[in-house]
C-alpha cells in the first residue's frame, strides 16, 4: 500500500465517514457553547456535567427510558441543581459542581458495576469512541447543533449582556435567570450528544481550549464565537483522522489536537495572547487629572 | 403637581431574618439630583435596588409611575474589563430587542454614534474597554444607561475608587446630564469629594436619618446618628466640609 493509500484509507470505511462527521458536529458544537461558558468563568462546569450525565446514561436502561431521554434529563436537572446552589452564594458553584456532579458519576459507576452495561462500553464513554456512530446520533448532534446555533443567533444580545453584566441586564429587560437556565439546557443536551464521540473525561477539554485559543487571538466577541467553532470542527476532523490511524480514542486526540493548538498559539505569539485571554494586561489609567472645579450647585 | 417617578412608602427590606432597611419612607421626583449617604452596610445598596425593583419590600410599599424609565450604572469593579467587547459593542447591549439578526441597524449604530458624542468619547468607539480610563469606563456605563432614553439615572457608586480627577469629571458630566432634566439618585460614601457638591442628600442608615440639601444634612448632629461618629463640619467656599476626629488630632499635631 502507497503512503497516499495509507493516509486515504480511513475514508474507504463508512464507520469512519460517519465518525468523522460526529467529530466536526461535536468540535463546533463545543467550540461554540465553550465561549459563553469559559467567559462566564463556568470552565468546570462541562467538567461535572459529563460527569453527572453519565449517571443518567446508567441509570437510564435499568429505569426502562430511552437513554437519551434519561441521561438529557438527569443532565439538566444536575446543571439546574448546580446554578441554583450557585445563586444562593452560601456555597461557590465550583464546590456545587463538586457535590453533585461527582455523585451522580459515582452512582453511575455503581449501578455500571452492579447492573451491568446494556448501552456503549464503558471505555467508550469515558474516552470516546470512533466505532459504532449511528444515523441517530449523527441526527442527535446536527440537532444539538441546529439548537444551540438557533438559540445564540436569537438571542445574541440578550447572552451577551447577561454575560457581560448580569446585574444590569437583569433590570435592562433580560431575564438572567432564564438565559442561564437556556444555557444550562443547551449545555446539556450538546455533552449528552457528543459523549458517545470525545466521552465523559474529556469534554471540558473541548469545550475551553477552542474558547479560550480563540479569546488569545481576538478581542471580539463576534470574532471569538466563529473561531472556536471552527477551531472546534477542524480539532474533531484531525483528532478523529488521528483516532483511526493510531488506534487511540477519538476523545484523546481531539483534545490533543486543540492542547496542540493552544501551544502553538502560545508560542507564535509569545505569550502576549495568554495575557490577553487571561486578562493580565496592565490595565491604563487616565492621564492628567481634570482640573479641579467648584460646586456643582 | 406630577406624581413621583417612584414612591417608597414605609418600606422595609431585609436577607434572611436579618433588616438591612427599615420603614424607609422616600419619593424620587423628576428631575432631582440626589445623593444616598451612608457608612457600609447602612442600606445604600439595597435602597437602589428597591427603587429599581429588582428586590421587593417585605413591608410597606413601592409606588412606581407606570411610564417611568429606569436605567442603572454599577460599580466599575462589578465587570470583567477584559471581556471581549468594544465601546460600541457595550453600549449597544442596552438595546435588547427581540431582533432575530444579532448585528445592528442603521438606526441601532445612529445612536450609538449619538449618545458616545454626547459624552465626548465616541472616539473610542472601536476601542476594546480594557484600554479605557476610569473616566471613561464611567462614561461608556453612563452612555449605555442612556441609550434606553431614561427618565431616571440609578447610580451605585459612581466615584469609588477613582483618582480626583475622575471624580471631578464624572461630576460634571452627572451636573450637565441633570441640566437637560435627566433626574439622578446616587450611592455614596464621599461626603466631602462628591456628597457636598450635590443638590440633595439622603443620609441613610436602615432608615432615612435626614434628607434635604447639603446644608441641611451634612450637620454634626445627622452625620452623628447616621455615621455612629462625632465629625465636625466647617464651611469652605459656602460649602461643608467634614472633619472626622482622627483629622483634628492630626491637625492639633501639626499646630503643636
Amino acid at each position: 500500500m502507497t503512503l497516499w493509500q495509507t493516509l486515504l484509507d480511513p475514508f474507504n470505511y463508512q464507520f469512519f465517514q460517519k465518525g468523522l462527521v460526529a467529530a466536526v458536529i461535536a468540535g463546533a458544537l463545543c467550540g461554540l457553547i465553550g465561549v459563553y461558558v469559559t467567559l462566564r468563568g463556568m470552565s468546570y462546569i462541562g467538567h461535572g456535567l459529563s460527569h453527572a450525565i453519565f449517571g443518567g446514561y446508567a441509570a437510564a436502561p435499568l429505569l426502562g427510558i430511552p437513554v437519551v431521554l434519561g441521561a438529557g434529563a438527569w443532565g439538566l436537572a444536575s446543571a439546574l441543581a448546580i446554578n441554583a446552589v450557585a445563586r444562593t452564594k452560601r456555597i461557590g458553584a465550583d464546590a456545587a459542581i463538586g457535590v453533585v456532579t461527582t455523585a451522580s458519576f459515582a452512582l453511575g459507576v455503581a449501578l455500571l458495576t452492579k447492573f451491568g452495561n446494556k448501552g456503549p462500553s464503558f471505555d467508550a464513554l469515558l474516552f470516546g469512541s470512533i466505532n459504532g456512530v449511528s444515523t441517530s446520533d449523527l441526527l442527535l448532534l446536527a440537532g444539538a447543533l441546529l439548537f444551540a446555533a438557533a438559540v445564540f443567533t436569537v438571542l445574541y444580545r440578550a447572552f451577551l449582556f447577561s454575560t457581560f453584566d448580569p446585574e444590569v441586564a437583569d433590570v435592562s429587560g433580560v431575564s438572567v435567570r432564564r438565559m442561564d437556565a437556556l444555557l444550562m439546557l443547551v449545555l446539556s443536551v450538546s455533552i449528552l450528544a457528543t459523549l458517545k464521540i470525545i466521552g465523559v473525561t474529556l469534554v471540558a477539554a473541548t469545550l475551553v481550549i477552542p474558547a479560550v485559543v480563540a479569546r488569545m487571538l481576538s478581542d471580539s466577541f463576534s470574532r471569538m464565537l466563529w473561531i472556536s467553532t471552527g477551531l472546534g470542527a477542524a480539532a474533531g476532523a484531525v483528532g478523529m483522522y488521528l483516532s483511526f490511524q493510531l488506534e487511540i480514542p477519538s476523545g484523546t486526540t481531539i483534545v490533543l489536537v486543540n492542547a496542540a493548538v493552544f501551544v502553538a498559539v502560545l508560542v507564535v505569539t509569545r505569550g502576549q495572547a495568554l495575557r490577553r485571554a487571561g486578562g493580565l494586561d496592565d490595565h491604563v489609567e487616565s492621564g492628567a487629572p481634570a482640573p479641579l472645579a467648584g460646586a456643582v450647585r | 403637581m406630577t406624581a413621583p417617578l417612584i414612591a417608597l412608602d414605609n418600606a422595609s427590606f431585609g436577607y434572611d431574618g436579618a433588616a438591612v432597611l427599615s420603614h424607609v419612607t422616600y419619593a424620587v421626583e423628576a428631575g432631582e439630583f440626589t445623593g444616598i449617604v451612608g457608612p457600609s452596610g447602612s442600606g445604600k445598596t439595597s435602597l437602589l435596588k428597591l427603587l429599581l425593583g429588582t428586590v421587593s419590600p417585605q413591608h410597606g410599599m413601592v409606588v412606581r409611575r407606570p411610564d417611568v424609565a429606569m436605567s442603572y450604572v454599577p460599580q466599575l469593579e462589578t465587570v470583567n474589563w477584559n471581556f471581549p467587547v468594544t465601546v460600541a459593542e457595550c453600549v449597544l447591549m442596552s438595546r435588547v430587542s427581540t431582533r432575530l439578526l444579532p448585528w445592528p441597524t442603521q438606526q441601532e449604530r445612529r445612536d450609538v454614534d449619538a449618545v458616545l458624542d454626547r459624552l465626548g468619547i465616541s472616539e473610542l468607539a472601536g476601542r476594546h474597554i480594557r484600554e479605557l480610563s476610569g473616566g471613561q469606563q464611567q462614561r461608556m456605563f453612563i452612555a449605555r444607561a442612556l441609550l434606553r432614553r431614561p427618565q431616571l439615572l440609578l447610580m451605585d457608586e459612581p466615584t469609588s475608587g477613582v483618582d480626583i480627577g475622575t471624580r471631578h469629571e464624572v461630576l460634571h458630566l452627572l451636573d450637565e446630564l441633570h441640566r437637560d432634566g435627566l433626574a439622578i439618585v446616587l450611592t455614596t460614601h464621599d461626603l466631602n469629594g462628591m456628597a457636598a457638591h450635590l443638590p440633595n442628600l439622603v443620609a441613610l442608615n436602615r432608615t432615612v436619618i435626614a434628607h434635604g440639601a447639603p446644608s441641611e444634612v451634612i450637620v454634626p448632629d445627622v452625620l452623628e446618628q447616621t455615621f455612629g461618629a462625632r465629625m465636625e463640619v466647617l464651611q469652605h467656599l459656602g460649602m461643608p466640609v467634614v472633619v472626622d476626629g482622627s483629622d483634628q488630632v492630626r491637625l492639633r499635631t501639626v499646630a503643636g
